[in-house]
């Protein structure tokens, strides 16, 4: 007997018997539909994390100044001038797997500029930085090495400060006062949004930075030109720890540190905090394809039930149908070939409805989410594995039934 | 004389029943050759059901031989014995058996199913043994939409659509009134005259007598085997029943 006339009398079985063989599919429905709008609630959230990592760099290590010490409290990471422009030009130079090094200083003023004033936080970078944070110029242009050896007065502007200095209208050449020193705007960022700490990273200028120490900090008569902060971006592949070993002997060397000493400087890898949110996320994630899978595996024994009351009823077609010459595996094939038909009827709409579902959650409660083939294809196959399974215990049943005793059951 | 078609020696059956043992065939050596019409007779429990499970390859001896056109069947592994009541068995029961919700060609293909033809010959093979029956015109119909004897000869269709050696009736006339029996076995008499094999099994007197052999059974044991001297013609008898009918 031939697989397409079993699927055939499979689905005369189970038309047969309408509302129960409804009733059966839901189960393996809400199953598959459960399993994957799980999986693409819980990897689009992972997704989110991811982006938001590669957005701020995943192989970013900030490189900040050490402590100092007033009277025997100590003042926290930043608080001494240690690292200067020649520090950050030294990493990107001596350290090989280092992609870009962005010496950076920070300040905090008030702009004027259009009809409106802002108070924002600037900074005064090298073109680096835009390699080292993931920046990308919207308009405009960026700045060139002779803007930085020249301390032009130009200015990059976010997204925030453009709408809440110039509204609609194009900034790009107007005249911004940043701490009342006139710069030209020459083009703007792109858009951020929101950092992992609920920061808006729009709300922000980038000036040269030797514009910055010499026309708006007013630190040009310092010998060392010191810095705010180092971005420090890791190349591809590269390990980050060994990056990080390199870069810290290397600022020992130049700093001159003792061996007993310690660092007068503090390098931060984001990426950790960030990969202990993924996991946590990932974990989560698992866990609700866990508690989904506990509703497939129901779904895969109200199969089995069915089937048992089936082969039951109809214990005299089988009879039946072996008197006319149906060997055991016939009888084994058509009951398997029947729960495998229900189950993956059952899986092809669990995959309908959850894909629907998945949609309505991202539509209407604004959660993101992920749908890749693979969660579709896995509940196909586990639709199918799940027939196979929790039929072929009835079927086997059936197919080891004696004709005699099968045609005189009553 | 030419082999038989059917050869039992020693045919014994022992079932055990809730702890009793039941015997419920001691030993019967019958042959029987092709082109015999047999009626097996005797009172419920005196074997002859089980005999014919045994003889239809239902059911297998606790000891003894059973050999069909010479080939010996006990011994025969599950598998085998399926591939004979395929291919060279006809059954037909006393509640007909067919499949519900199931139409007529779909029931009488069914053994084909089970060989490997393919559908278009199938769905052929079925209706040319539908029209044998004389129901030609009731293919698509399901056993619900069917009277009783309508649904017994499709019974009988099914049991002819493999061309078997053998057609093996178990009380085919036990759920039909008069007229409709005497057709039926009207039916079975006229395929034994083209040659056809066909035992019978039955408790009605009447019935036995349309056959050409009787033997009858009584506690396991083959009590009396006696030819038929002038077999009642059914066919006849239909005529003159359906006359003596009110119109």
């Amino acid at each position: 007997m031939n697989i397409l006339a079993s699927i055939r009398i499979a689905l005369r079985a189970l038309r047969i018997n309408k509302l129960r063989s409804a009733l059966t599919m839901l189960g393996i429905i809400i199953g598959v539909a459960a399993v994957i709008t799980m999986i693409a609630v819980g990897s689009g959230a992972q997704q989110r994390i991811e982006d938001q990592i590669k957005g701020l760099g995943t192989n970013l290590i900030i490189l900040l100044p050490g402590s100092t010490t007033s009277g025997g409290a100590r003042m926290g990471a930043g608080s001494r001038n240690t690292l200067t422009e020649e520090d950050a030009y030294a990493i990107q130079r001596d350290v090989p797997a280092v992609q870009a090094s962005a010496p950076t200083l920070r300040g905090t003023g008030q702009v004027v500029g259009g009809t409106a004033n802002w108070s924002t936080v600037f900074y005064g970078v090298t073109p680096e930085y835009f390699e080292a944070r993931n920046w990308v110029v919207a308009q405009g242009k960026g700045f060139e090495p002779a803007d930085i050896a020249g301390a032009a007065k130009v200015a990059l502007l976010g997204d925030t400060v453009v709408r809440n200095l110039f509204g609609e209208t194009d900034p790009i050449g107007q005249v911004v006062r940043i701490r009342k020193v006139p710069f030209i705007v020459i083009g703007t960022l792109e858009k951020k949004g929101q950092s992992l700490m609920g920061q808006d990273q729009d709300d922000v200028i980038l000036m040269p930075i030797s514009t910055a120490r010499k026309r708006v900090l007013g630190q040009g008569a310092g010998r060392l030109r010191t810095v705010g902060s180092v971005s420090i971006k890791v190349r591809d592949g590269e390990d980050m720890a060994e990056a990080e070993a390199q870069i810290r002997s290397l600022l020992r060397q130049r700093h001159r540190i003792q061996q007993d000493r310690e660092d007068d400087f503090t390098l931060r890898n984001l990426s950790e905090v960030l990969a202990t949110r993924e996991e946590s996320s990932r974990i989560m994630g698992l866990l609700l394809a866990a508690v989904a899978s506990v509703s497939l595996l129901v779904g895969g024994i109200g199969i089995m039930n069915i089937m048992l009351v089936s082969v039951t009823e109809r214990t005299r077609e089988i009879g039946l149908r072996m008197a006319v010459g149906a060997r055991g595996r016939d009888i084994l094939t058509q009951f398997l070939v029947e729960a495998i038909t229900l189950a993956l009827i059952g899986g092809l709409l669990g995959i309908a409805l959850g894909v629907g579902g998945s949609v309505a959650i991202s539509q209407f409660v604004g959660w993101p989410i992920a749908l890749g083939i693979e969660p579709v294809v896995l509940a196909v196959g586990f639709a199918a594995g799940i027939g196979i399974f929790f039929g072929f215990y009835p079927a086997r049943k059936a197919s080891r039934l004696l004709p005699i005793e099968a045609l005189r059951y009553e | 004389m030419p082999t038989p078609l059917i050869t039992t020696r020693d045919l014994s059956k022992t079932y055990e029943l809730g702890g009793f043992v039941v015997q419920a065939l001691r030993g019967v050596s019958l042959d029987i050759y092709a082109g015999e019409f047999v009626a097996v007779m005797g009172p419920s429990g005196s074997g002859k059901s089980t005999f014919m499970n045994l003889l239809g390859c239902l059911d297998t001896p606790t000891s003894g031989e059973y050999l069909l056109a010479g080939e010996r069947i006990s011994g025969l592994d599950s598998d085998a014995l399926a591939g004979i009541r395929n291919r060279r068995i006809g059954f037909v029961f006393q509640s007909f058996n067919l499949l519900p919700r199931t139409s007529a060609l779909e029931n009488i293909a069914l053994p084909l199913l089970y060989c490997g033809v393919p559908a278009e010959a199938r769905n052929r093979r079925a209706a040319a043994s539908l029209a044998e029956v004389g129901l030609a015109d009731r293919g698509h119909h399901h056993p619900a939409q069917l009277s009783g004897g309508q649904q017994q000869r499709v019974a009988i269709a099914r049991a002819l659509v493999n061309e078997p050696v053998l057609i093996l009736a178990d009380e085919p006339t036990g759920a039909l009134d008069t007229l409709t029996s005497c057709e039926v076995m009207a039916l079975l008499q006229q395929l034994n005259a083209r040659g056809m094999t066909v035992i019978l099994v039955t408790h009605e007197h009447d019935i036995a007598e349309f056959a050409k052999r009787v033997v009858t059974f009584r506690d396991g044991r083959v009590v009396e085997d006696r030819a038929v001297e002038k077999p009642r013609d059914a066919a006849a008898l239909a005529i003159e029943l359906r006359a003596e009918q009110p119109a």
